[in-house]
């Protein structure tokens, strides 16, 4: 039986559904707005959503392919620059939620956007740190988006661009970091919480259709399951008429099929 | 005090090989026609600082401009790699890039230190990452007042910072709005400032607390409508949006960023030329 939807969809709405009313929002481009953008529409239209680039309480009518996108700026409550918000908004502790993307993350929910290989000579240079090293640290709590795969999920980092928990246990709040850091990482495949005690990432929920074996060959460690873990709740019918509305709506303003990086 | 010149003018008087150039504009208002004009009068070794290196530097990367890159953020918005950039970094085509790489909240403050004429930036900042290991550039500090750890990093001062803005006045007065990023402490932290503008007009007619960068800030101001593109200019055009993603196979090879680099730039005598050249190149590609 086909499901009625895609794993990328029940990503998404599992990410929007994580995003409560009313809560402050660094939203990073890619995957974090479209579901950041869905939370609004959806449950939390009270939610703010501020984007690096200076909008505060953007309300973009279709999603934004850059970061610093027109409608950004037209839809926000107002417009401040690029150091304003980060010396002020971010730094300044205004910002509930930091919601991220990550090129590559390890069981601690450390994340690497910055190179393949020695930094020095890399194999692949990624685009490097943007935003994301002080979201991660400044904001109250981080939410993760990312499609879990080998590539993604691994094993051991070769650069630490944003700090999740570092080694585990308490190392994060010995590097004096202030934020609580990452409570989920959402991917097309389940949900993972860090364990209270180590910290290391553990699947709490699977995604119908989704199993552990999937889990697990998509997985760069040996990959830990809550013994609590139950399935999640699929996507209501409202829940993908929303999302797909917004795509369908970005698609005819940008004249692409998919925003995803 | 500003000088109204021609784009041409401007570059040849302030830009010289070897300078700390700024380009800045954080997706909206990004200089390109300044950039083709870099590329057009053979501009070398430059050390380039931007936020967002975008297509403007993957473009003077490639060309052969640069030596040295002060970056946070080097992709192509909501497309993929900077081709260029990558294949100077991995590479080191057409000539080695030395990289210097931070956050954007350390280039943002580092762009305010030196508009601020400090030395250096402190800020919060990359606690538990590797770019301290990996960056000479990032050390940190103790409060004299607390003790407490914060991260220091240099100030950014440009030789020139260049800038788009959607109008000047007759004396050469500046104006921008929408989204911001670091122009106004990029122009600030600078020893000269160029910029071009959209419109010329009589009268800023702005509202106090607009961004206003008085003449006096400015050395040479360009008419340049449409100098932005395939950024934006907000209130003038949108992004152009089938150009960024264009880019990604232009840009992927070599040979194909070379030709577009001659035709679309090195054998066109403006950005008027460069802008009818891009339409004929659009038509062809649609009927291909």
């Amino acid at each position: 039986m086909t499901p009625g939807y895609t794993s990328d969809e029940i990503m998404t709405v599992s990410a929007a559904r994580m995003l409560r009313n009313g809560a402050i929002c660094f939203v990073g481009i890619g995957l974090p707005s479209t579901a950041a953008n869905l939370a609004r529409l959806l449950h939390a239209p009270d939610a703010v959503l501020i984007y690096e680039s200076g909008p505060i309480g953007a309300k973009p009518s279709v999603l934004p392919l850059s970061i610093g996108d027109g409608n950004l700026a037209e839809t926000a409550d107002t417009v401040v620059s690029t150091p304003e918000i980060f010396r002020y908004w971010l730094q300044g502790g205004r910002v509930d939620v930091g919601f991220l993307g990550a090129a590559q993350l390890d069981r601690y929910a450390n994340i690497n956007t910055t190179v393949i290989g020695d930094y020095h000579r890399p194999k692949v240079r990624l685009p490097g740190a943007g935003g994301a090293p002080e979201i991660s640290t400044a904001a109250k709590e981080v939410l993760i988006i990312v499609k879990q795969s080998r590539r993604s999920f691994v094993k051991q980092l070769d650069f630490i661009t944003s700090a999740g928990f570092l080694t585990g246990g308490d190392a994060r709040e010995r590097a004096g970091i202030q934020g609580r850091g990452p409570v989920a990482v959402i991917t097309d495949l389940c949900i993972l919480r860090p364990d209270p005690e180590s910290r290391e990432l553990t699947v709490t929920t699977i995604h119908p259709g989704a199993s552990r074996e999937q889990i697990r060959l998509n997985t760069g460690w040996d990959i830990r399951f809550s013994p609590d873990c139950i399935e999640t709740a699929p996507p209501a019918a409202q829940e993908l008429e929303a999302l797909r509305a917004l795509q369908a709506r970005t698609a005819a303003a940008h004249g692409v099929v998919e925003i995803s990086s | 005090m500003a000088q109204w010149a021609s784009l041409s003018e401007a570059v040849a008087a302030h830009i010289h090989d070897g300078d700390l150039v700024a380009l800045e504009g954080f997706t909206h208002l990004i200089p390109f026609a300044a950039g083709h004009e870099i590329i057009r009068q053979g501009r070398c070794n430059l050390s380039l600082v931007r936020m967002t290196p975008d297509l403007i530097y993957d473009q003077l990367i490639g060309a052969g401009c640069a030596a040295r890159l002060t970056f946070s953020w080097g992709g192509n918005p909501g497309v993929g790699s900077l081709h260029r950039f990558r294949d100077a970094v991995e590479r080191d085509w057409p000539v080695p890039l030395a990289i210097e790489e931070r956050s954007h909240s350390d280039l943002a403050n580092a762009y305010v230190a030196g508009a601020a004429n400090l030395p250096f930036a402190v800020l919060r900042a990359y606690a538990g990452s590797s770019y301290e290991q990996a960056s000479p550039h990032i050390r940190s500090i103790h409060c004299p007042f607390t003790g407490e750890r914060l991260a220091a990093t240099p100030s950014v001062r440009p030789d020139v910072a260049v800038i788009h803005a959607q109008k000047a006045d007759r004396q050469g007065n500046v104006l921008l709005w929408g989204i911001l990023g670091v122009q106004k402490e990029a122009v600030l932290a600078a020893r000269h400032a160029v910029v071009t503008v959209e419109e010329r007009v009589e009268s800023l007619d702005a509202p106090p607390n607009a961004c206003i960068l008085p003449a006096w800030v400015v050395d040479a101001v360009c008419l340049v409508p449409g100098g932005a593109a395939p950024s934006y200019a907000h209130g003038y055009y949108d992004r152009d949006n089938a150009f960024y993603r264009r880019w990604d196979a232009i840009s992927r090879d070599r040979e194909r960023f070379c030709a577009w680099l001659k035709q679309s730039v090195l054998d066109t005598a403006n950005f008027t030329e460069y802008q009818r050249v891009q339409e004929e190149w659009c038509r062809k590609e649609a009927l291909r």
